[in-house]
């Protein structure tokens, strides 16, 4: 990357159940607490990049902050939305098309009582989905996972067991941090007697559905000069998409981050061996899985005995989803953002009870859609 | 509510026209022979735009299948199995699973759920051995 980018400011909105807010007050009050760390004011925000924030987002996300953007972006890459937006921000910022990118979200998914299993019909676009998938009852997005999920398990051998520690190593985290939502401790043995949903995957292979977001300032160096806190750099960012229909992806055990990862380690120039945090999407416990193998933290197929050897835990070799994740700490119906303010706070070093000792090398893995999205920002502490 | 899925998607009714007449039908090249499922209108193989549709045998082969504890359909009483389907002739498609429960690499032979004012759905059932 020509010259040095920065994130200079991070924020959570409320979470949980947000009472008394809307998805706007949300944004605006994570932003101004974002905009106080890069030290920052709200005019000068000049890029802005939104998911998930009504019919032209960012359009809507401009006038209530009051401000004019020069470069906006509404995405709708799912889950990875966020990470995508880095990516995107790095090519605005180098172009010089603006200066000040906000990346932000809110959602009040559980507050509303949004979601539902059934995929519905969609409102616009061609209904494909609608007339091939819908009618056979596959629950969105859940049955698409599990059909990856059982391949991966005939394919490779990986165990329900093997899963599950990928849900207990996130509530270990989530232990440490008071802002999770799910606290309570959790085995393996729980998980494999839960509830099954759409098997293989059970009930605690499976994020929350929690209100949240979040705000993030990504500058150059020269305005990460301003900052209140220490800017953490942006050494590579990367994107990638693999289909839509489950029955259009072309490997089940292969998913979009075979393409981001590497290309976001050779924009760093550094390898999977040299990262001391990981924010994985865990949107499911196999998304997990697959982004380990496919971001190259282990060889495919190895996913399972990897997670086994406690390497996600607290004190493990690659200590991931260290904010308890989307599976104990917060799952706002689309967690990007999420995993870009945790590796920050960890970067810094002011994630407290949860803090890994000298974490200096993380990255955010953001997975969207039917595990159809991926994106990969890689950061560090200089 | 057939007249509302053909307005939704032209490109895709004669697959269910031929449901109707209980034949699972896919797109093939005329120019490679590769076929594809969903329709378009370019061959994903060799970009030629000599498509047409051609009927199946009506047999695969298990790729993946979840079993749903959920209820989502009024129609589908839990627990059921949704699968995905590679066709001999390659495709892959979502599909239900009727009678007796299937696991990954199972023979599998397409039959026709009926639906009220709607064209018949292709559904697989393990095949005879």
């Amino acid at each position: 990357m020509p010259a040095p980018l920065y994130i200079t400011g991070v924020a959570e909105t409320a979470l949980g159940e947000v009472a008394g807010e809307n998805e706007l007050s949300m944004v605006a009050k994570a932003t101004r607490e974002a905009l106080a760390e890069a030290g920052l004011k709200r005019k000068d925000i000049d890029g802005l990049f939104v998911n998930y924030m009504g019919e032209e987002g960012s359009v809507q996300v401009a006038e209530y902050l009051g401000i004019q953007p020069r470069f906006s972006d509404s995405s709708d890459l799912g889950g990875a939305a966020f990470e995508a937006q880095v990516h995107h921000a790095i090519a605005a910022i180098q172009a010089g098309f603006c200066e000040v990118a906000l990346i932000a979200y809110a959602s009040r998914q559980r507050s509303r009582r949004a979601r539902s299993l059934s995929g519905g019909a969609p409102a616009m676009g061609v209904p494909i989905m609608h007339q091939l998938e819908v009618p056979y009852g596959l629950p969105s997005p859940i049955g698409r996972y599990a059909l990856i999920a059982a391949r991966h398990m005939h394919q490779y051998g990986t165990t329900r067991a093997q899963l599950a520690e990928i849900a207990v190593a996130a509530r270990l985290w989530a232990q440490k941090n008071p802002k999770a939502w799910s606290r309570d401790p959790l085995t393996i043995e729980d998980c494999l007697n839960a509830r099954p949903i759409s098997e293989p995957l059970h009930r605690n292979d499976i994020c929350l559905v929690t209100d949240g977001g979040g705000a993030c300032i990504v500058t150059t160096a020269e305005r990460a000069r301003d900052a209140a806190k220490k800017p953490i750099r942006i050494l590579g960012a990367a994107e990638s998409h693999t289909h839509w229909h489950i029955s259009q992806m072309k490997d089940l055990t292969v998913s979009a981050a075979a393409k981001s990862g590497p290309e976001a380690f050779a924009m760093a120039g550094i390898t999977p061996g040299d990262v001391d945090i990981l924010q994985p999407y865990d949107s499911f416990t196999i998304t997990v899985l697959l982004a380990l193998e496919d971001l190259g933290f282990c060889k495919k197929g190895e996913g399972g005995a990897f997670v086994e050897s406690g390497a996600l835990r607290p004190g493990g070799k690659l200590p991931s989803m260290t904010s308890g994740g989307g599976l104990s700490y917060n799952h706002p119906g689309a967690l990007g953002l999420m995993l870009l303010i945790e590796a920050v706070r960890q970067l810094r070093g002011e994630a407290g009870d949860r803090q890994v000792p000298d974490a200096k090398i993380g990255v955010a893995h953001g997975v969207g859609g039917l595990l159809s999205t991926a994106g990969t920002v890689i950061l560090a502490r200089e | 509510m057939s007249d509302r899925m053909q307005i939704d998607d032209p490109v895709l009714w004669p697959y269910w026209e031929a449901a109707q007449r209980r034949s699972l039908i896919v797109q093939r090249c005329q120019a490679c022979g590769h076929h594809q499922h969903y329709p378009r209108p370019f061959c994903l193989e060799c970009d030629a735009d000599t498509l047409e549709w051609v009927e199946t045998k009506g047999q695969g082969t298990v790729h993946s299948v979840t079993t749903v504890h959920v209820q989502l359909l009024p129609e589908l009483k839990p627990p059921y199995q949704v699968a995905l389907i590679d066709l001999d002739e390659g495709p892959r498609l979502v599909t239900g699973i009727d009678g007796t429960p299937c696991t990954i690499g199972d023979r599998v032979t397409v039959t026709w759920r009926e639906r009220e004012g709607l064209p018949p759905l292709p559904n697989f059932t393990k095949a005879a051995p």
